[in-house]
C-alpha cells in the first residue's frame, strides 16, 4: 500500500496491470446494450384499466378481509370437538379463511405493484469496494496507536491471561453439549434382555399369560415378558420393551427343519426376537404360508422354519432365538435370556 | 269406487300406481326371501346341497372330499368361518391361481355360502360363523382397538388399514371395504398368508375393538384428505408435484413483467 503510494502512477504495477487487462477484456466483449426502451403498460396508458385493476386490487383486499372474519367465525361456530368429521371441518374451515386472508394481501400486493406502481427502469452504478488510501492509511495509524497505547506488547502476564480465559471459555458449551450426547455410554445394555430363566411369556399389550395350548398351528403372538403394570407404566418399560419383543408363532413340528438350540423351541411352539439384526426395526410381517418373516424397513426375510436365517434383503445375522418351554402349570416360559446381543450389530457386540 | 274411477286421469295417477307397486313387490319380497341360513341351524338338506354345490365349485382343487392336495389346504375341520369368509369376500372359487386369492364379487349368493359352510363344517368342527352382535363396531372399544391394531396387524395392514406389499406378488389387502364380519372370520381363520389369531390370543371383545377401530378409519382423517393414508409415497408425490409447482407457478408469476 505505502509502497503503491510512493512509486509514480505511470508504472504502478498494479493498476497498469488492471487497465490492460479491462482493455483486452472489453474487446471480446458484445457491448452494453443498454436497457430496452420502457414499455408503457396497458394501466398506464388507458384510465379505464387503471380503475379496473384498482377494483380489483381493492376487491382482493376485502377479500382478505373477509377471510379473516370467516375465519374467526369458524373458530368461534365450529369448534374441533365430537367426531372426527367435525374436527375435519374445523381444519378445514381455519385453514381456508387463513389460506383467503393471507393470500388476499399477498395476491393484491404483488397485483398493486406490478401494475399501478412505477415501473421506470433505473440503473445505480456499483462503487468501487476499495477505500481511498487516505482512509485506510488513516486506519492503519489508528491501529498501531491503539495497540502502543494497550501496552499488550510490553505486558506479558495480561497477553498472557487475556488469551487463556478466550481460549478457556468455549468449554462452557463444548462440554455440556458433548456430555449429553448419548446420554448413556453403558454398552454392557445391550447384552442383556429382561428374559430371565423361569419368566413368562405374555400378550402385548394386554399382558395376559400363555398357555402352550392357546398357541394354535399358523397362530403368531406378540409377546412381552411377564412384568407388573405397574413397572408396564414406568419409563424403563420402553427401553426394557424395545429390547424384549419377541414374536411367538406354532408350527407343525415336522415343519421345523432347524433352530438354533437344541431343545428350545416347545412342540412346534418358537420364539424368536423382533429386533431385526439389519437396523433394529421391528420385523413383525409373518406369512404364515411360506413360514417367513418380513421386516418392513428394508425387506430383510427371515425362514422361521429354519432357524430364522436370512433368506432375502440386508439383514446379516439370523433372529436370535429366545429358548422356551413351559412350567408346570402350563405357561409358556423362557429357558434364559438370550444367547446373544439382539439387534443390529455394534463394535463391541462379542467382546 | 267411483271416485277413484273419476280420478284415474289425475296426471298423478301414474306415480302413485308406481308407488303401490313398488310397495307391494317389496313386501311380497320381503314375506318370501329366504332368510339367511348360519350353521347352527344347518339341516340335512343344507349339507346335502353344499356337498353338491362343492363337487361342482370346488372339488377339482381340494379333492372330492375335502381332503386337499399339494399346494391345496384340505378344508376338513377349517369350519363354517373359513368358508364364509373365503366366498363371501368372493376369494373363493378362484378364478385363476396367482400369488394370492383375489377378492372379486362374490359368485355364491347367501344361501349358496351357507350350504357351503354347512358341508364343510360337518366334515369336521372349526370356527363357526360369528353373529352379527359379535362384529358390530358400534359395541368396540375404539382406542383398545388402536392398541391391539398397532400391535398385530398394523406391520402388514398399514397403520390405519390401508394395506401393504408382502413379498413375492403377495399382500395385505386394504380393509377399507372389508365388512365387519369378514374382518373378524379374517382374525380367527387366518386366510392365506394371515397368521391366525385365535380368541386366547386376541379375544372376541378385542376382535370387536380392532374392528371399531377399523370401521371408525373410514370416517376419513382429522386433518382433511388423507391420500389414501399410504405415507411418504403419496404425500412426498403431492408435496413436490402439486406443492413444488404451485411455488414455481407464483414465483414466476411474480417475475414477469405486467403487460
Amino acid at each position: 500500500m505505502s509502497e503503491n503510494k510512493n512509486t509514480p502512477a505511470g508504472t504502478s504495477h498494479e493498476v497498469t496491470a488492471t487497465e490492460r487487462n479491462t482493455d483486452v477484456v472489453h474487446a471480446e466483449r458484445f457491448t452494453d446494450p443498454g436497457l430496452h426502451p420502457h414499455k408503457l403498460r396497458l394501466a398506464d396508458t388507458d384510465p379505464q384499466a387503471a380503475k379496473r385493476t384498482e377494483r380489483i386490487v381493492t376487491l382482493l383486499f376485502v377479500l382478505s378481509v373477509l377471510g379473516t372474519i370467516g375465519t374467526l367465525v369458524a373458530y368461534v361456530a365450529v369448534p374441533p370437538e365430537g367426531p372426527t368429521s367435525s374436527v375435519r371441518l374445523s381444519t378445514l374451515l381455519l385453514g381456508l379463511g387463513l389460506a383467503v386472508s393471507l393470500l388476499g394481501i399477498g395476491i393484491a400486493g404483488i397485483h398493486w405493484a406490478k401494475t399501478l406502481m412505477s415501473d421506470h427502469e433505473m440503473v445505480q452504478e456499483r462503487h468501487p469496494m476499495r477505500s481511498s488510501d487516505e482512509t485506510r492509511d488513516g486506519a492503519v495509524a489508528d491501529l498501531n496507536v491503539g495497540i502502543a497505547e494497550s501496552g499488550i506488547g510490553r505486558r506479558g502476564l495480561l497477553k498472557g491471561a487475556f488469551i487463556s480465559a478466550l481460549a478457556l471459555f468455549p468449554l462452557t458449551i463444548a462440554v455440556p453439549l458433548i456430555g449429553s450426547v448419548g446420554g448413556d455410554w453403558n454398552i454392557s445394555k445391550f447384552k442383556h434382555t429382561l428374559w430371565k430363566t423361569g419368566m413368562r411369556l405374555a400378550i402385548d399389550p394386554s399382558g395376559r399369560l400363555i398357555k402352550a395350548a392357546d398357541v394354535t398351528v399358523g397362530s403368531v403372538f406378540h409377546v412381552i415378558p411377564d412384568v407388573t403394570q405397574e413397572y408396564r407404566e414406568s419409563h424403563e418399560w420402553i427401553t426394557e420393551k424395545s429390547k424384549a419383543v419377541v414374536l411367538l408363532v406354532r408350527l407343525k413340528p415336522e415343519d421345523i427343519t432347524s433352530e438354533q438350540g437344541e431343545g428350545w423351541s416347545y412342540d412346534g411352539i418358537i420364539a424368536f426376537s423382533k429386533i431385526c439384526t439389519h437396523v433394529g426395526c421391528p420385523v413383525a410381517l409373518y406369512e404364515q404360508q411360506t413360514h417367513h418373516l418380513l421386516c418392513p424397513c428394508h425387506q430383510s426375510t427371515f425362514d422361521v422354519a429354519n432357524g430364522a436365517k436370512v433368506v432375502f434383503g440386508p439383514a446379516n445375522r439370523p433372529l436370535p432365538q429366545l429358548p422356551i418351554t413351559v412350567d408346570d402349570e402350563g405357561y409358556l416360559v423362557a429357558q434364559d435370556d438370550f444367547a446373544e446381543p439382539i439387534g443390529p450389530s455394534y463394535w463391541e457386540r462379542l467382546k | 269406487m267411483k271416485a277413484l274411477a273419476a280420478r284415474r286421469h289425475h296426471r298423478f295417477a301414474p306415480a302413485v300406481l308406481l308407488l303401490l307397486a313398488l310397495l307391494v313387490t317389496g313386501g311380497v319380497y320381503a314375506a318370501l326371501a329366504p332368510s339367511p341360513a348360519s350353521a347352527d341351524t344347518a339341516s340335512t338338506a343344507d349339507i346335502e346341497t353344499g356337498k353338491k354345490l362343492f363337487q361342482a365349485n370346488c372339488a377339482t382343487c381340494h379333492g372330492a372330499n375335502a381332503e386337499g392336495s399339494p399346494g391345496v389346504p384340505s378344508l376338513v375341520g377349517v369350519g363354517a368361518a373359513a368358508v364364509d369368509f373365503q366366498v363371501s369376500s368372493g376369494r373363493m372359487p378362484m378364478q385363476m391361481s396367482g400369488p394370492q386369492a383375489i377378492s372379486k364379487p362374490r359368485q355364491m349368493d347367501e344361501e349358496q355360502t351357507a350350504a357351503l359352510a354347512a358341508y364343510v363344517s360337518s366334515l369336521g368342527a372349526g370356527p363357526a360363523i360369528p353373529t352379527d352382535a359379535q362384529v358390530d363396531p358400534a359395541d368396540g372399544d375404539i382406542a383398545n382397538g388402536m392398541a391391539l391394531f398397532r400391535t398385530n396387524c398394523a406391520m402388514c395392514h398399514n397403520a390405519v388399514g390401508a394395506g401393504g406389499a408382502l413379498s413375492e406378488g403377495k399382500f395385505a389387502p386394504a380393509l377399507w371395504e372389508t365388512t365387519p364380519r369378514n374382518i373378524y372370520q379374517a382374525m380367527l381363520t387366518g386366510p392365506q398368508s394371515m397368521p391366525v389369531f385365535n380368541d386366547a390370543n386376541v379375544t372376541p371383545e378385542e376382535k370387536q375393538d380392532i374392528i371399531a377401530f377399523l370401521v371408525d378409519q373410514r370416517e376419513g382423517s382429522a386433518g382433511g384428505n388423507a391420500l389414501g393414508g399410504l405415507g411418504p409415497v403419496s404425500e412426498g408425490l403431492w408435496g413436490w408435484a402439486v406443492g413444488m409447482g404451485v411455488l414455481i407457478g407464483a414465483a414466476v408469476w411474480i417475475g414477469a413483467k405486467s403487460s
